[in-house]
């Protein structure tokens, strides 16, 4: 029973973050039909970025509100101008090209952001300070929560009711989804498409950026090229719970979060990949479009 | 004098190598209802969407309210008082009704309540319905909601390409009746149609387009009597 705990404690860890990550997938799919394979690595170079921002402002050593949240609201923002600066130099000139050549152009981008981490901050891992946040835990009766843990969760929440009542709520939001469904149409009612691609842009990168920045925090070490693991993990998140469907990502990425800790906790670490995608071919035989993707097939 | 408010000349569209649209000329004065008429492919739906700002021309120009508006985009021709209800309907079919129209005001900084109670008098289907996805609706529904989306702008002129497309017999006399109100309420209307016979009695002047040129232009009840119109779109032999 402390096993499952524990591993319910973990899973939603970091099934929070693959959620986080994932909802930068389905936002850029379900208005663009582009798979942003360049997120992933937006998601490391934040937590380098952080590390930076971290040591240079505030000097290693020091834990404060303040530290905490200059960190990551510097961070989001430089890693949404980045996400913006991708779509304006990798996507839109290829709007209206065929299908494949912004596929190309994606993975490109992303061998381009990685690259720059390792001339930036060198091949070899990095260790990401311990101190930021304090390093309380709490343990109820055997199961074990980090603070860390806890801000993870807590922000992640929050963050995603932000947004669900965002797209759902306000003009802006409903603006987006109209976007996603038909951009002529959306053009006809006097909706600034490249804006709202501009604004899709810097939610799904700074969302990505808090991912990373709490990857760092919590697993410490982190590499140039660990994009790749943390933005295939989401990206499974993402067609799970049905590609384009914003409540899919949240789910799918909880979903691979906890399923991710069970298998580590009662199989073995070195299985939790191959089940991942086990259970991803599982649910595609059972629902090619994903748990929640069905909004996503009618559209079509 | 009355206005021109809009003025299409010399258009020109190609697709590629195709050219759609061979040197359209058009007018539509303030106040009027004007129809373009003409078989499939003939290019009345490359037009209008030229017009809007969807398409870019090859050549011509477009005025606008006195404004060139032949390189503007899309979005800001709406915001100028403009709006294209397109051909098939088009509807946002995972948003609500409401949702719906609340996307026709989108240039508005805020919707205006008048506008909407108006479209809910013409065409009350909408308000029993404002709370279902637009996809659930009928095809007739959704024309209707495709044309009241389309005046929650406000605006100067409406363009509706084939509203009555696929729907049975008393429907289309729902969609031409709103149609009419929306006109005497003082918005200028561009009107693509098959359905010639009850375009040309709603309309004050018609063209006829085919193969991408202006063949026949004239008021409505020159065209009603043409015996050429007559045989080609109002299915009578001589
Ligand atoms: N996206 C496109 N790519 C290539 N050719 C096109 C495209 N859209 C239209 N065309 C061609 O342009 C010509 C005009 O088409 P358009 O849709 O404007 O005709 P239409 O008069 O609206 O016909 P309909 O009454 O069937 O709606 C046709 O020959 C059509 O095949
Ligand atoms: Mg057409």
């Amino acid at each position: 029973m402390d096993i499952f705990l524990q591993q319910l404690v973990n899973g939603l860890t970091i099934g929070s973050l693959y959620a986080l990550v994932a909802l930068g997938y389905t936002m850029v799919y379900g208005v663009m039909k582009l798979i942003n394979f360049a997120h992933g690595d937006l998601v490391a170079l934040s937590a380098f970025v952080g590390l930076t921002v971290y040591t240079q402002i505030f000097g290693e050593g020091v834990s404060s509100l303040i530290a905490i949240i200059v960190v990551f609201v510097f961070t989001a923002a430089i890693i949404a101008f980045v996400g913006v600066l991708l779509e304006r130099l990798a996507y839109r000139p290829l709007r209206t090209a065929p299908r494949l050549s912004a596929v190309v152009s994606a993975l490109g981008a992303g061998l381009v952001i990685q690259n720059t981490i390792m001339l930036m901050w060198g091949p070899n891992m990095k260790i990401f300070p311990s101190n930021l946040f304090p390093q309380t835990l709490w343990d109820f009766g055997g199961v074990v929560m980090t603070f860390t843990q806890v801000m993870i969760l807590g922000l992640s929440s929050v963050l995603m009711v932000a947004l669900f009542l965002f797209i759902n709520k306000t003009k802006m939001g409903t603006a987006i989804r109209a976007t996603a469904i038909d951009q002529d149409a959306a053009k006809l009612m006097g909706i600034n498409v490249n804006r709202i691609i501009m604004v899709i842009f810097i939610i799904g990168s700074a969302l990505g950026a808090v991912a990373g920045l709490f990857i760092g925090i919590y697993y410490r070490g982190i590499t140039f090229d660990m994009g790749w693991l943390y933005g295939l993990n989401a990206f499974v998140a993402a067609i799970m719970g049905g590609i384009g469907n914003i409540p899919g990502a949240m789910l799918g990425g909880l979903m691979l979060g906890l399923f991710n800790a069970m298998i580590t906790g009662y199989i073995s670490t070195q299985w939790a990949e191959t089940f991942t995608f086990i259970l991803l071919i599982v649910i595609l035989i059972f629902r090619p479009t994903g748990i929640l993707g069905e909004k996503v097939a009618e559209k079509v | 004098m009355s206005k021109k408010l809009l003025q299409v000349q010399d258009l020109h569209v190609s697709y590629g190598a195709i050219d759609a649209i061979k040197g359209v000329d058009l007018y539509v004065n303030e106040g009027e209802v004007v129809t373009i008429l003409g078989a499939n492919g003939a290019g009345k739906t490359t037009t209008l969407r030229t017009i809007s700002g969807l398409l870019k021309s090859k050549g011509g120009s477009i005025f606008f309210d006195n404004q060139d508006i032949t390189s503007t985009s899309a979005h800001e021709i709406v915001a100028m008082g403009m709006s294209h209800s397109p051909e098939g309907r088009r509807v946002f079919a995972t948003l609500s009704v409401e949702e719906n129209l609340m996307m026709g005001a989108y240039t508005l900084k805020k919707y205006d309540k008048k506008t909407l109670e108006w479209i809910y008098e013409i065409l009350p289907r909408l308000q029993e319905r404002k709370q279902q996805l637009a996809g659930t609706l009928s095809g007739g529904e959704q024309q209707m909601l495709a044309i009241g989306r389309a005046i929650m702008s406000k605006p100067k002129l409406l363009i509706l390409d084939e509203p009555s497309l696929g729907l049975a017999p008393v429907l289309i006399k729902v969609i031409f009746k709103a149609i009419k109100q929306i006109s005497q309420a003082g918005v200028t209307v561009l009107l693509v149609e098959q359905n010639a016979k009850a375009a040309l009695k709603l309309a004050n002047r018609g063209y006829v387009l085919e193969l991408g040129k202006i063949t026949h232009e004239g008021s409505s009840e020159d065209l009603l009597n043409s015996e050429v119109i007559q045989e080609a779109y109002l299915g009578k032999k001589k």
